[in-house]
């Protein structure tokens, strides 16, 4: 990274920006611009998962209850959904740089797919869980709760807690899907143009660079929001 | 694209193009840079707007002015208008964003759409805010501190917090730019250590820009759930810990500060080593005091909570931490002195700025020292001495550097001169004006005077009157630079390509530069500052 500025000035192509002194210079700093991107992602996320952190550890009880109370087997599924998804963009990837059209296509389709079925089941989820009425706000209820789990204590407002921690963190999640969903859809219309090759196939590896983040936040998330305990209680 | 090289003589950005298409789509960074500018400038009249009422107000010890609750909207939004639209973007969006491809040698920053998305962010955010202001304000202290914030203002906090959330992206993405630009935009023969020290503070600066603003994003958005939804995650009553935003606050907020001074650090030396015409004492401490004060100032956040309630043993690591930060800080300030040792010193305007700044700044740092100290911070937090600190470092530091640099920098901006005589008496006004206002508030402080309060015992009124006489005279310096620099842009006497006989590649090229900086792409086959090999001007007539 450290290394003397390259520079051997080239021929300019169609997608080489006059700014730029050539193909190369130009692709290292689209690429370094996307890492640092992901790194104030990581910052962006990091405070959340700093406050889920202090409350779990003194609302332990309230954290636990909530996480039985997810539905374990879709988001299960979702998380297989998205490591699905995960592989069909790095073969995009692959594609593109093979120079295979047709392929590259269909994967970024099926990544689409796959995003717009994690979304699905994501609604599926929280629609659920408006009518047990545990979205934070007004009409915000754990009595099903505190009937369920009889062998613990469970302060409502403390709940309440974990379920705000819960939409936000999901909630954000979900906001980086439905952008990514929308910078594929992108991609793929521009592969369906032809416009990537094996020389120029860097939007299409910085768009997999940011899938593959908001998949890994939620492998953390997954963890972390659902399976806090589920032991059976004694 | 290759075709315009051809009456590339004359031409400059200023007069490729004109209409205000040209301005609005702009992705030179120079125009862009001139679009800051003019935005900035507009709220920095804002803000002093809002500090000239709350000393207008201080002049007497009864709240006759204005009453407690609109002066509790003066103060907030004078400091939330002063750091989130005025100081954060000054240097780094205003001077950085001119400078920082010409001193790499670079046609461009690496992503000129990328920069004028981060003007529009800044413009909607800045609407947004207005917004906020016409429609009653905010009273929050510029801090948001929780659960007043959420749950017990009546003040527009969703409005302001939204506003700053957005222009946190604006400064998110000009860090990334420069960073970029600095690692891979370099000219042949650029090396990381023949950088000038502007780019070394600069990259330091975005370095903080990109990992700290997000936290501040999240922390605010957070904020503005909790308010609209009704949630509790910083609300005692219900389990919420109002310390924990108080964390994720100062974890931003406090290297933000460093966002604000070390652009300024940048400037000044630039300026020191091209007015006394020698190479700068120490590049690599000056360079790597830059890194250093980046990287301490994330670990220091928690010591603007000494009496918030936290843990005695973390408050000390905290003390022990904000000490260590003035080490690279005082290296600079040393390494700067020892600049000026022997040197042929010019006492120019920019100059002017630049001993100003100096001075102020190792007060403000001095007094920093204070508060760093557990024992002392408890008698002196919330007072004045605190608002004196930080605005020596604010105002006294950061803000004197940006006027230094604006002076330096804009025979190159405009391709004119600025009225020497103006600017040296502009700055004398601002170095006297500053010290006026803000040097009886240390003394108000250390008596006992609380900040945040819009009336005051009649014994502390001989030193208020001094404040409000001096923010006068300060006004005054600071309304003069924005006239005559408006006068300069048509009257003032054309600008040689290096009117000052400048070290650095900015200056290699025509004052203003071609759309695309230098004619030819520049080599670099010299060091960083080589003063010995650059005859000193002749048209600079002032006294040595």
């Amino acid at each position: 990274m450290l290394s003397d500025s390259p520079i051997a000035v080239e021929e300019h192509g169609p997608e080489l920006l006059h700014h730029f002194a050539n193909a190369e210079q130009q692709r290292d700093a689209a690429s370094l611009g996307m890492w640092l991107f992901l790194a104030t992602e990581v910052m962006f996320f990091g405070g959340m998962f700093c406050a889920y952190l202090i409350y779990r550890y003194w609302y332990y009880n309230e954290f636990a209850a909530g996480s039985r109370s997810l539905d374990i087997y879709l988001g299960t599924i979702n998380t297989a959904v998205l490591i699905c998804s995960s592989l069909t963009v790095a073969l995009g990837v692959r594609a593109a740089q093979m120079g295979k059209r047709k392929l590259l296509v269909i994967l970024l389709l099926l990544t689409i797919v796959f995003g717009f079925a994690f979304l699905g089941i994501k609604g599926v989820e929280w629609y659920n869980k408006y009518k047990e009425h545990h979205i934070p706000g007004p009409s915000f209820n754990v009595d099903d709760l505190v009937r369920d789990y009889p062998q613990i204590h469970i302060d409502p407002r403390h709940e309440q807690i974990y379920f705000s921690l819960y939409f936000a963190m999901t909630g954000l999640h979900a906001l980086h899907m439905i952008i990514g969903v929308g910078i594929f859809a992108f991609l793929t219309f521009y592969a369906w143009k032809g416009r990537y090759t094996p020389k120029y196939y860097t939007p299409v590896e910085l768009g997999g660079l940011y899938w593959h983040f908001v998949d890994i936040v939620w492998i953390y998330l997954f963890p972390l929001l659902y399976l806090i305990d589920r032991k059976p209680l004694r | 694209m290759a075709t315009v090289a051809i009456s590339a003589e004359r031409e400059n950005y200023l007069n490729q193009e004109y209409g205000i298409r040209s301005w609005l789509l702009t992705t030179d960074h120079k125009r862009i840079a001139l679009l800051y500018l003019a935005s900035i400038t507009f709220f920095f009249f804002i803000g002093g707007f809002f500090a000239l009422l709350i000393r207008l107000e201080l002049l007497t010890p009864a709240g006759d002015l204005v009453q407690a609750d609109t002066y509790n909207k003066l103060f907030s939004m004078h400091g939330q208008v002063m750091i989130f639209f005025f100081l954060i973007p000054s240097i780094p969006a205003v001077l950085g964003n001119f400078l920082v491809p010409l001193m790499v040698g670079a046609k461009d920053l690496a992503f000129p759409r990328i920069n004028l998305l981060s003007w529009y962010l800044y413009i909607i955010a800045g609407t947004i805010y207005i917004i906020c202001i016409v429609t009653g304000g905010v009273d929050t202290g510029w801090t948001f501190y929780t659960p007043f914030s959420t749950a017990f203002s009546n003040t527009k906090v969703i409005e302001a917090g939204i506003s700053i959330f957005i222009a946190g992206f604006s400064s998110i993405l000009t860090g990334l730019n420069f960073v970029v630009t600095i690692h891979r935009m370099r000219a042949p023969g650029m090396t990381w250590s023949r950088l000038p020290l502007f780019i070394w503070a600069m990259y330091a600066t975005s370095i903080i820009q990109l990992l700290g603003t997000p936290v501040l994003a999240i922390t605010l958005l957070l904020v503005v759930f909790e308010r609209a939804f009704n949630l509790g995650i910083f609300d005692p009553t219900r389990g919420g810990d109002p310390l924990l935003f108080q964390h994720l606050f100062w974890f931003y907020s406090h290297p933000a500060v460093y966002i604000m001074i070390l652009p300024a650090m940048a400037v000044e030396s630039e300026i020191v080593a091209c007015f006394t015409r020698k190479r700068i004492f120490g590049y690599n401490f000056v360079a790597m005091s830059s890194i250093a004060i980046a990287v301490f100032g994330f670990v220091v956040w928690a010591h603007h909570m000494f009496v918030a309630g936290i843990s005695l043993y973390s408050a000390l690591v905290f003390s022990i931490l904000s000490y260590l930060v003035a080490v690279p800080s005082a290296i600079k300030v040393f390494n700067w002195t020892a600049t000026m040792y022997k040197g042929s010193i010019s006492f120019t305007t920019p100059m002017l700025y630049a001993f100003g700044f100096i001075g102020l700044f190792t007060m403000g740092g001095l007094t920093g020292l204070f508060l760093a100290c557990l024992g002392v911070d408890v008698h002196v937090h919330d007072t004045y001495f605190v608002i004196a600190h930080f605005h020596y470092i604010m105002v006294g530091g950061a803000v004197m550097g940006y006027l230094g640099g604006l002076h330096f920098w804009w025979p190159k901006i405009s391709g004119r001169m600025y009225p020497e005589g103006w600017g040296r008496l502009a700055a004398l006004l601002v170095f006297a004006g500053f010290n006026l206002t803000f040097f009886p508030q240390f003394i108000l402080g250390y008596m006992g005077m609380p900040r945040r309060y819009w009336q005051y015992p009649p014994e502390f009124q001989v030193l208020n009157v001094l404040s409000t006489a001096g923010s006068t005279i300060l006004a005054i310096g600071y309304v003069l630079p924005m006239v005559y620099f408006l006068w300069s842009m048509r009257y003032g006497k054309i600008a040689s390509d290096n009117p000052w006989g400048a070290a650095g590649l900015e200056w290699k090229t025509a004052s203003p530069p071609p759309t695309f900086n230098f004619d030819e792409e520049p080599e670099v086959t010299w060091e960083a500052y080589n003063y010995e090999q650059i005859p000193a001007p002749a048209e600079v007539n002032v006294e040595r």
